[in-house]
């Protein structure tokens, strides 16, 4: 196949993965915001028990990565600006890097780890034991009983858990700051409030949702592209994580992006 | 309340056609598999479609209950072609019809119980003590009084499948479909199953559409049968009909002989080369 066709032909099935995530998203928000309006149940018991899962379950492995992860940075920023005879600067690099970037990120991370592939795992084996099938039958439709709790619970639980995660990666900075750089508890966070903005923590929470929005999608997208066989499950699962940090990178790109060229001089 | 059988619930005429399938044609990508066929299945009849591996016919039966969309044809249904209906519309049709998948395909994240009541629940208004009657009414009927709180995997085969007729008949459907009711079950198992079958016909006087490749269970339940053949109808009667044909595929799948070897080499090229094959005379 000559070359321009196989990009050509790479462009139209990238292109087609991102409308079919379009559609999946646009079929839970129609279920989550419009549908329960027109009478049809909101699954709010599922999306509580998603939310549990996806939120209430990760914080303490957020927690202690978010925490490692504020005091690298802390000690990765005091090793140039010990230098420059700036280490009294590391607790906003810290702030800055954890609430705009690192916080939102490492969330997304570990959701995918544990969230993205259990949905795309949930919904492949469902769709190898025919209860995808046997849903439609049924008059079901599985983006409304399977994708919108989940969707729901993402949307709830990702600027949640970003707040945490930018908390612990904050406190993390600030044992360095506290240990090692001549700071007491109070001083290091009001540093920190110092330096931040509310549009600082605000982008990284926006982001937050993005995350969430493109987890759940892939996941799920993923999950009922399975093919037929128990080993097609595990395809997926590998698929919908490494697919999903790949989304979640984008996204990030984008929006940081755009909050750049948006940002108030 | 909504009731779970509306007086004005269209029943079809005892002799009516329940469903008329007329040039329906499925396709797989390129890959045609279902090639021009038409049949009628009578209200009231068990209707079983046989054939090999391969021939099509769960592809027909997916198709018959919209799983799978021709790419031309008609299936007419309640004096609609649910081949051209819109979505909703479809749904709609889908509560008067029942299907007992393979597997069973219950959700296993559901007590037995409330596989059966999920149906009820979607798409009535009935009141948690009613909807608790009809599943244990629908859970007697298939021999799985008391089972309400098991989870579907300490279920052995043979009750994941009655459990599953159950929650097929939790809707009151006017046609049951059965994708291989008796596969990977136990010669006794399956004869309960079959009697299951037998039963929901002179109680209910419904619709069956069983798809099989079980001759011993297809001639016990059968008013009629019809024979796929790589997609293609090759009989159509009633089971003795079916005995008595002397068409060479007929004989050679009821009479289990294995495909012949192709030795010759025009026919092999032919195999190899051949994607729209016509059924063997």
């Amino acid at each position: 196949m000559p070359l321009t066709q196989t990009i050509g032909a790479a462009t139209i099935d990238g292109l087609a993965y991102v409308g079919g995530l379009a559609r999946l998203t646009a079929g839970a928000a129609r279920f989550v915001f419009i549908e329960p309006f027109r009478g049809r149940k909101l699954r709010i018991g599922r999306a509580i028990h998603q939310g549990m899962s996806v939120g209430v379950e990760a914080i303490p492995i957020i927690s202690l990565i978010c925490f490692f992860v504020g005091l690298i940075l802390a000690l990765q920023g005091a090793y140039q600006l010990r230098r420059l005879g700036a280490i009294h600067l590391v607790a906003a690099a810290v702030a800055l890097a954890i609430t705009r970037e690192l916080g939102p990120l490492m969330t997304a991370i570990v959701v995918i780890g544990r969230s993205g592939s259990a949905f795309a795992a949930e919904i492949g084996t469902m769709k190898v034991n025919e209860e995808i099938d046997a849903m439609e039958t049924m008059a079901l439709e599985p983006v409304h009983f399977l994708v919108a709790p989940k969707f729901l619970a993402m949307l709830i639980m990702m600027p949640c858990l970003t707040t945490w995660a930018d908390l612990m990666g904050i406190l993390g900075g600030g044992l360095f700051g506290v240990t090692s750089a001549g700071f007491t508890w109070m001083s290091y966070l009001h540093a920190t409030q110092e330096a931040l903005q509310r549009h600082d923590i605000l982008t990284g929470l926006v982001k937050s949702v993005m995350f969430g929005l493109v987890i759940t999608a892939v996941g799920c997208q993923e999950g009922f592209s399975t093919g037929l066989g128990s080993e097609q499950v595990g395809r997926s699962t590998t698929a919908a994580v490494v697919k999903s940090i790949f989304a979640v990178v984008v996204v990030d790109l984008v929006f940081t992006a755009i909050f750049y060229f948006t940002a108030p001089q | 309340m909504k009731r779970l059988a509306p007086k004005d619930r269209e029943r079809q005429d005892p002799g009516g056609v329940a469903i008329a399938v007329k040039d329906l044609r499925v396709k797989y990508g390129e890959r045609e598999i279902l090639h021009g066929i038409s049949f009628e299945i009578q209200a009231g009849e068990t209707l079983v479609i046989l054939g090999g591996s391969g021939s099509g016919k769960s592809t027909l039966l997916r198709t018959l209950v919209g799983l799978e969309l021709p790419s031309s044809g008609e299936i007419w249904m309640h004096k609609k072609n649910f081949a051209a209906m819109t979505e909703a519309e479809r749904d709609e049709l889908r509560k008067k019809l029942g299907m007992s998948f393979q597997s069973g395909a219950l959700f296993g994240s559901m007590t037995v119980g409330e596989n059966v009541s999920l149906p009820l629940r979607e798409h009535t208004l009935l009141d948690e003590s009613t909807i608790d009657i009809v599943v244990r009414l629908k859970l007697d009927q298939v021999g799985l009084s008391g089972f309400e709180n098991y989870m579907p995997a300490q279920l052995s085969g043979g009750m994941k499948k009655r459990a599953a007729i159950a929650r097929a008949l939790a809707m009151d459907p006017e046609i049951l479909f059965f994708d291989e009711p008796s596969a990977g079950l136990d010669p006794i198992i399956a004869a309960g199953l079959d009697e299951l079958i037998l039963k929901l016909k002179q109680a209910f006087k419904m619709t069956i559409v069983v798809v099989t490749h079980e001759l011993a269970s297809a001639f016990l339940i059968a008013d009629r049968m019809i024979l796929l053949d790589k997609g293609f109808i090759v009989a159509d009667g009633t089971p003795q009909e079916l005995q008595q044909s002397q068409h060479p595929r007929v004989r050679q799948f009821l009479d289990r002989r294995p495909e012949p070897e192709l030795t010759g080499e025009i026919d092999y090229l032919q195999m190899l080369t051949d994607e729209n094959p016509r059924p063997r005379q």
